[in-house]
């Protein structure tokens, strides 16, 4: 807390109030719980409450086809569905041994970085909202409608598209891509532009935002932190450069990192991700567009996929941080079991540590920052 | 006659539901109940492309007091079950529900041991929404059709007279 | 040096290890379940591994692999030879299994850890103590399979409701449930 790190006299009178944000609030990104204990203002103890969108994914995988599970991940962390359906597709190609080729892996680079630039633009606009600042959410939610028309036309669904097959990609990209992309590039920098007025050096915000629920390095990484929040608290971990997957290590992009971990930072590492997001895509386009135009789009997979007994965990870079699949097969058509690594789930166990002593606004800002996802965290 | 006049079919009750639902019809307040995927739809339908506010829905109103229309855009859980049916019941008559989404109409896609198949078994649904998630204009349609809905509606006039209305 | 090699070496002479496995590149090692924390001591200290961050940790139920009529795949390797289990079950191996994934972050490599825990003793040590990620995913195996770990700070249900009678993602428990409600309490 930057403004009064002892709380005020008065308030050691042990007068305890214990303050339910319950499942249904506008504040709780869906289905989250918060059940509080609080001296006045300030939060003694916070413990957070989840399940309300347990689904039983998890299981209902062991009953479908390797095939049909893909439009179930769809719905995991369902403001960016591509990165979702391309981990669990690697974590398969991987327990086969399939090899993707090239251009698919472009194409899947091009589509994972729009979805990341899309779920950002989510991220940042309901930090605002949740904080008062309403106008940069309807700014960027113009912009992600433009990206939404891109995936419609291309994967024929805007939010759950499921994207990509296993072994590759199952069309190609059409030829106005570019124009599309060139378009709709200086109409997103112009946004996150003016995004970033309005609010990074704005006096208001940086109060509210700078020194709330700051963590250390350490902590973050005992607790499982990955993702813009490791980012922020300043340590330099990111899959697509420390594990490079789907031709990654071609690009050249940077890491954004911040000094505190606070709120702050989060949104500073999100927006300087998402510029990092277009060069990614401009570098990827220029070598897709190098490719022969009959390049294989899918290596060859059997019809009906059997992969061999064993089991494997393949995990990427997704917007909020290293998801991962656990693909474990007993030779049959159906997976014996598939674990998710949901990144906001070991993000937001350490919600209690990040809100101990500040004010219940602070709570809400710290949720908004960590962009928890219900869908992914309660599978 | 002066009485049927105000609670029957008479001309000064037709006339003061006439208003009624004019003033209802054009300000559906929704508690936009968003706990999936159709949430981020039903979030698109609310900014700025397929603004919302253009038909009266100008105040997503989380208080269940102050709403109109529950939207549930979503699905409902066991676990969440008990809460949404205490936010259902905790709103003002007149009001309607918005099922929207696969999973809210019939438990979608998860046929699994927590997912409660239908909101329909707690609660009693107006509209329905197909999709998965369905486009935010399906949601503009629903509101449309809420609208028309409210317009025929008999706020006053008791249903033994409203059957003599039919037609009107 | 080859991961499994160092792995063998550094566990290998306090025998910690009961079985050791690749599949595609993924090394994972059994160890027995009363030495879980020495064994995920040694790894995170011995400065040769050095696997510092704990990722995931999640239970596996065995139930249809142990069948005789299944064919017997691969993946029951090591078929569970813990000595300090006394096996009433014949020679099935147990049925649960806890899977740790660690990660080393200064060389990127990554180990599958696993205990095989049995239906009659259900209770493995908490890493908690150690790294303070294996809060919830204990607590969601716990839940969802029912085993218990000890000296974990708050071992309650994580993803259903507190009075939920079953553990449903064991393969004994069907997809579309037994038809548990919560009931619709309206209190005070």
């Amino acid at each position: 807390m930057n403004q009064n790190p002892t709380p005020q006299t008065g308030h050691e009178t042990g007068d305890y109030v214990t303050v339910n944000i319950g499942p249904s609030h506008p504040a709780m990104h869906g289905t989250l719980r918060v059940i509080t204990l609080t001296d006045g203002e300030y939060i003694i103890k916070a413990d957070p409450e989840i399940g309300y969108l347990h689904r039983g994914v998890e299981k209902l995988g062991e009953n479908l086809t390797y095939h049909q599970f893909i439009p179930i991940t769809d719905r995991l962390n369902y403001c960016s569905a591509i990165p979702n359906n391309v981990s669990y597709e690697m974590a398969v190609e991987k327990l086969m041994g399939i090899e993707v080729p090239e251009k698919a892996q472009l194409i899947r680079v091009i589509m994972m970085e729009l979805a990341r630039i899309a779920d950002h633009q989510v991220c940042v606009g309901i930090l605002g909202v949740d904080l008062g600042a309403f106008t940069p959410f309807f700014y960027l939610i113009i912009q992600r409608e433009e990206i939404y028309e891109i995936f419609e036309w291309f994967n024929g669904a805007r939010l759950t598209n499921t994207f990509g097959r296993i072994g590759g990609v199952d069309a190609d990209l059409p030829d106005d891509f570019e124009e599309r992309w060139e378009e709709l590039k200086p109409n997103v920098r112009k946004a996150n532009e003016e995004t970033e007025k309005l609010l990074t050096h704005n006096r208001i915000w940086m109060d509210r935002t700078i020194g709330v629920s700051a963590f250390s390095a350490e902590d973050a990484l005992n607790w499982g932190f990955t993702g813009p929040c490791l980012r922020a608290c300043g340590v330099k971990r990111d899959l697509r450069k420390d594990e490079p997957y789907c031709m990654y290590d071609k690009f050249d992009f940077e890491v954004p990192v911040g000094k505190n971990g606070d709120v702050f930072d989060r949104y500073k590492v999100r927006m300087i991700e998402m510029e990092q997001s277009i060069r990614i895509i401009d570098q990827a386009y220029k070598l897709y567009k190098e490719m022969p135009a009959d390049a294989p789009l899918m290596a060859r997979v059997p019809k009906t996929i059997k992969p061999p007994a064993g089991e494997v965990y393949s995990a990427l870079e997704s917007p909020n941080g290293e998801l991962g699949f656990f693909v474990k097969s007993d030779g049959s058509a159906n997976p014996y079991r598939i674990r998710i690594r949901p990144p906001c789930y070991m993000i937001y166990q350490a919600f209690p540590e990040l809100v101990k002593g500040e004010l219940i606004a602070d709570l809400v800002a710290c949720l908004s920052s960590l962009n928890v996802i219900a869908g992914e965290l309660d599978r | 006659m002066a009485t049927e006049a105000y609670n029957g079919g008479g001309w000064i009750a037709t006339k003061l539901e006439w208003l009624i639902n004019w003033g209802r019809k054009r300000s559906p307040w929704p508690l936009p109940y968003g706990t999936a995927c159709c949430g981020i739809e039903m979030m698109c339908a609310l900014a700025a492309g397929y603004d919302m506010a253009r038909f009266g829905a100008e105040r997503p109103s989380f208080s269940p007091r102050q709403a109109d229309v529950l939207i549930q855009a979503g699905t409902i859980t066991m676990k969440m079950a008990p809460v949404f049916k205490k936010i259902y019941d905790q709103m003002a008559e007149p009001k309607c529900v918005i099922s929207m989404g696969a999973c809210a109409c019939s438990g979608g896609v998860f046929r699994t041991y927590s997912t409660l198949q239908g909101i329909d078994k707690l609660v009693p649904v107006d509209i329905y929404i197909p999709g998965c998630p369905p486009r935010p204009e399906a949601l503009l349609q629903a509101l449309l059709m809420f609208i028309k809905k409210t317009e025929k509606s008999h706020p006053i006039i008791h249903k033994k007279y409203s059957d003599l209305l039919v037609g009107t | 040096m080859d991961l499994k090699k160092r792995v063998e070496q550094c566990l290998g002479p306090e025998s910690l290890v009961v079985a050791m496995t690749e599949c595609q590149g993924d090394v994972s090692v059994e160890v027995p379940k009363r030495r879980l924390l020495e064994a995920m001591r040694l790894l995170r200290d011995t400065p040769d591994l050095g696997f510092d961050f704990l990722s995931d940790v999640f239970g596996v139920d065995n139930l249809d692999l142990n069948k005789p009529k299944k064919k017997p795949k691969k993946a029951e390797e090591g078929e569970g030879a813990e000595a300090e289990e006394p096996k009433e079950k014949g020679p099935l191996p147990p049925r649960f299994e806890v899977v740790y994934l660690l990660l080393c972050l200064e060389r990127n490599e990554r180990l599958q850890v696993k205990v095989r825990v049995s239906e009659d003793d259900m209770e493995v040590d908490s890493l908690t103590s150690m790294w303070k990620a294996a809060t919830w995913p204990e607590r969601e195996a716990f839940d969802m399979y029912g085993v218990r770990f000890k000296g974990h700070p708050n071992l309650k249900r994580l993803l259903m409701w507190d009075d939920f009678p079953a553990h449903p993602l064991r393969k004994d428990y069907p997809l579309e449930g037994q038809g548990e409600e919560r009931h619709l309490i309206y209190e005070d």
